[in-house]
């Protein structure tokens, strides 16, 4: 099955990091169309129908007008590239392949909300992908594409990239803020909501790269031509993670729509040593695992969400028939338990709590009761927590006791055993 | 203006009203434990949450702004059970040896716990809790009593704006603590006490509080007489002697003090106070009436001016008196007495 690539357009085709090489294959034309009127630009993107791709899926032209809308003195467009989803590598990819293609995106956000300063905030663990950053940053800039004025329009706008410390919770949009503002990374209340009081408590336009990487196709073929692609509710492509048990990892892009069977069987090539699939968790370390029985559902947000699993980043991690479920759950609530920042109470002292339960049945130990425990805390984080890390932590939890009620077994003598 | 239903109850409110603000407008009672009303909500502690009609998860009230039409449920089951599990979670590390503890009585974890019927946790204790800090003069410190509202450090860095007290490590491991781990009594710390005044357990608790309970105590509102600002403040009072201090919302002070107005209380009841005027008579300091102190004062500047002429005569006013007062001591000194020597003791 081929690949569309809009985003990965031409990727690995010419050098990332060049300006002019990124210009040789048709690239900042987008750019120059959104410099003709850039009043439109919202316009187009609503038009469009583009929504987030870091896991939300808000749609991008009404999360533009807010801060177009918003007066202030000082506007600002954050990339979020503090990609820490285990299981995701997208924006990775996007980054090292075609990093002109992110800095276009982000000037024509910037000309869309009137910007006049850009950030990326680029996860420390990707120190690769900071020297790929530079040099495009440095050479969009030598090429009059960022500065003072750009292709002498008149416009001014740079982009400075930012490292984060390492903290997953800094992915959430208001925790990215904080930690750019020099304090400890934990996420806001909201309201405010960053397009109106954002960094510094200024109206900032806070975009995932894969998001912003879009923008440039849509400017330089249109709304029209954009909507082909993908389905009404959700157009365009997405780039696909698929890890796991799987014979060809790797990240790939399709139009939203495409069923995981076809990116687990004549993508991915199935699992390795001809073992069976048992189970995929879908949309990244906090989303639903689900039974290899919902193969066929087509990856977009609402056919996701119909059937239980989680579209979020476009995460597929697939597991085989050696997988024991329980192992799987410990393994997350430890990742969850770690990366907790400690400000709101259900997440802080829920996820400890959560992972004592699972241990519980991990170890065979579980009682008449614990399983009701597990899905009582569960359910309520995941209403009642401050952000997104709380509320979708228990997902995976939930999830296999929905899909797979018979590892949560009283007494489980193999789980016992193999402990 | 704005128009919403509360538990079924309508109400009109302007635009930017909190749902809580909006509650106790209703005499509606919503349990807050990170909520302070001088400082900008920061929606952690979660015990606020009430159901909006159309929306999928709790909303926290103290940050919610309420719209045109909304409808609030505060105590619906699905309310009241994630109310019960926060105070469970908070409780299944929080050392519960309330016979011993100062705050009882005044405990809001305790208070809520009662209220909602919580009577232990069906969570187990993980925590390990860091040592207490005995050092300060004024107050203790017990780690293990801390239900992470945060309230002492946000006082500590946004309205005193001390920065000693700070959240330190992460998630479970979240703790409040010092600048490299000091004690209270080797830190920056002016011992302003606006951390112990705000904890709303006994995690900082006054070392006074150690000897009175809550409901022993009358409360009366006063102005705190060390400085000009007029800082309005409690004195809590048991048997007719002041055991402890805690400040109001003021004009001059948002629910805060300084080290003096919060700890400096015992010389109201000492016995060395002065509390008449004294004159000394034959080598003797004698307690004197004011009528008598203060024709003795005129006497003896009348006399000063008229043998040595108004300039030989000084006044020195204080900075715990007023600007008026301070004011109108400089009038005297110039137009009664009729020099320019006046000055203030804030200048030495």
């Amino acid at each position: 099955m081929e690949e569309t690539r809009v985003v990965l357009d031409k990727a690995g085709e010419f050098l990332p990091t060049s300006a002019r090489a990124y210009e040789a294959v048709g690239g900042y034309t987008g750019l120059r169309k959104a410099l003709a009127d850039p009043d439109q630009i919202v316009e187009i993107i609503k038009a469009s129908g583009l929504r987030g791709r870091g896991g939300a899926g808000f749609p991008t032209g009404l999360k533009m007008s807010f801060t177009k809308a918003a007066a202030a003195d000082h506007k600002y467009v954050v990339c979020n590239a503090d990609e820490g989803e285990p299981g995701t590598n997208k924006d990775r990819v996007i980054m090292e392949e075609v990093p002109h293609r992110l800095i276009e995106g982000m000037i024509i956000a910037a000309l869309a909300v009137g910007a006049d300063q850009g950030y990326i905030y680029l996860r420390a663990e990707y120190p690769h992908v900071k020297k790929v950053l530079e040099k495009a940053l440095e050479d969009a800039r030598q090429h009059g594409f960022l500065g003072t004025d750009i292709l002498g329009s008149g416009f001014a706008f740079d982009i400075q990239l930012f490292i984060g410390a390492g903290a997953y919770v800094c992915g959430e949009e208001t925790a990215l803020l904080d930690s750019l503002e020099g304090k400890r990374g934990e996420p806001r209340v909201k309201p405010p909501y960053p397009g109106v009081a954002g960094l510094w408590g200024k109206p900032t336009l806070v975009n995932n790269v894969e998001t912003l990487a879009n923008l440039p196709a849509i400017m330089e073929h249109g709304p029209k031509w954009y909507r082909r692609l993908g389905t009404e509710r959700f157009p365009g492509t997405k780039l696909f993670t698929l890890s796991g048990n799987i014979t060809n990892p790797g990240v790939y892009e399709f139009p939203v729509g495409v069923t995981i069977r076809q990116l687990f069987e004549e993508v991915g090539g199935g699992c390795p040593n001809g073992k069976r699939l048992y189970a995929i968790q879908t949309g990244g370390a906090s989303g639903n695992i689900i039974p290899a029985s919902l193969l066929d559902t087509p990856l977009d947000p609402e056919s996701c969400d119909g059937v239980g699993a989680t579209f979020g980043a476009g995460d597929l991690m697939f597991m085989d028939e050696t997988c024991c479920l329980l192992d799987v759950l410990e393994n997350l609530t430890e990742f969850f338990v770690k990366e907790s920042c400690g400000k709101c109470c259900p997440c802080r002292e829920g996820n400890p709590q959560l992972l004592h339960l699972v241990r519980k049945f991990r170890h065979g130990t579980a009682q008449e009761g614990d399983l009701d425990l597990l899905v009582e805390l569960g359910k309520a984080m995941t209403v009642g927590c401050l952000c997104g890390l709380g509320q979708m932590a228990p997902n995976p939890i939930l999830s296999v006791v929905r899909f797979f009620p018979q590892v949560f077994a009283v007494n489980n003598a193999y789980a016992r055993e193999v402990s | 203006m704005l128009k919403l239903t509360i538990d079924g109850r309508p109400v009109e409110v302007s635009e930017g009203t909190t749902i809580l603000e909006a509650c106790q407008f209703l005499g509606i009672e919503i349990p807050t434990l990170c909520h302070l009303e001088q400082l900008k909500a920061e929606g952690s502690c979660r015990m606020c949450v009430v159901e909006v009609e159309g929306v999928k998860n709790l909303q926290v009230s103290c940050a919610t702004p309420c719209w045109d039409g909304m409808v609030v449920q505060t105590k619906s089951e699905r309310v009241v059970s994630f109310r019960r599990l926060i105070l469970e979670l908070l409780l299944a590390n929080h050392d519960t040896d309330c016979f011993n503890c100062p705050a009882t009585g005044r405990c809001k974890l305790y208070q809520y716990a009662m209220e909602y019927g919580v009577e232990g946790s069906r969570f187990v204790r993980f925590k390990e809790h860091h040592p207490k800090d005995e050092s300060s003069e004024f107050f203790n410190y017990d780690p293990s009593k801390c239900i992470l509202c945060r309230r002492c450090v946000r006082v500590c860095n946004d309205l005193q704006v001390n920065h000693t007290l700070s959240l330190k490590n992460r998630g479970p491991d979240t703790w409040v603590g010092l600048p490299f781990d000091k004690l209270f009594k080797d830190s920056n710390c002016v011992s302003c006490g606006n951390c112990v005044s705000v904890c709303p357990t006994g995690a900082l608790t006054a070392k006074a509080a150690k000897s009175f309970r809550i409901w022993e105590v009358t409360k009366t509102r006063t102005t705190c007489p060390y400085c000009g600002v007029g800082c309005q403040m409690d004195l809590l009072v048991k048997n007719g002697e002041v055991v402890g201090v805690e400040p109001a919302h003021g004009r001059a002070n948002p629910g805060i003090l300084c080290v003096k107005g919060k700890w400096a209380y015992h010389f109201i009841n000492h016995p060395d106070r002065l509390k008449t005027p004294l004159i000394r008579k034959d080598g003797q300091l004698q307690p004197v009436s004011w009528d008598e102190a203060l024709d003795y004062v005129v006497e003896g500047i009348k006399k000063i001016k008229e043998e040595s002429g108004p300039d030989a005569i000084a006044g020195f006013s204080s900075a715990r008196v007023t600007n008026e007062e301070n004011y109108l001591f400089m009038k005297m000194m110039r137009a009664v007495v009729g020099t320019n020597n006046v000055d203030h003791c804030a200048r030495l």
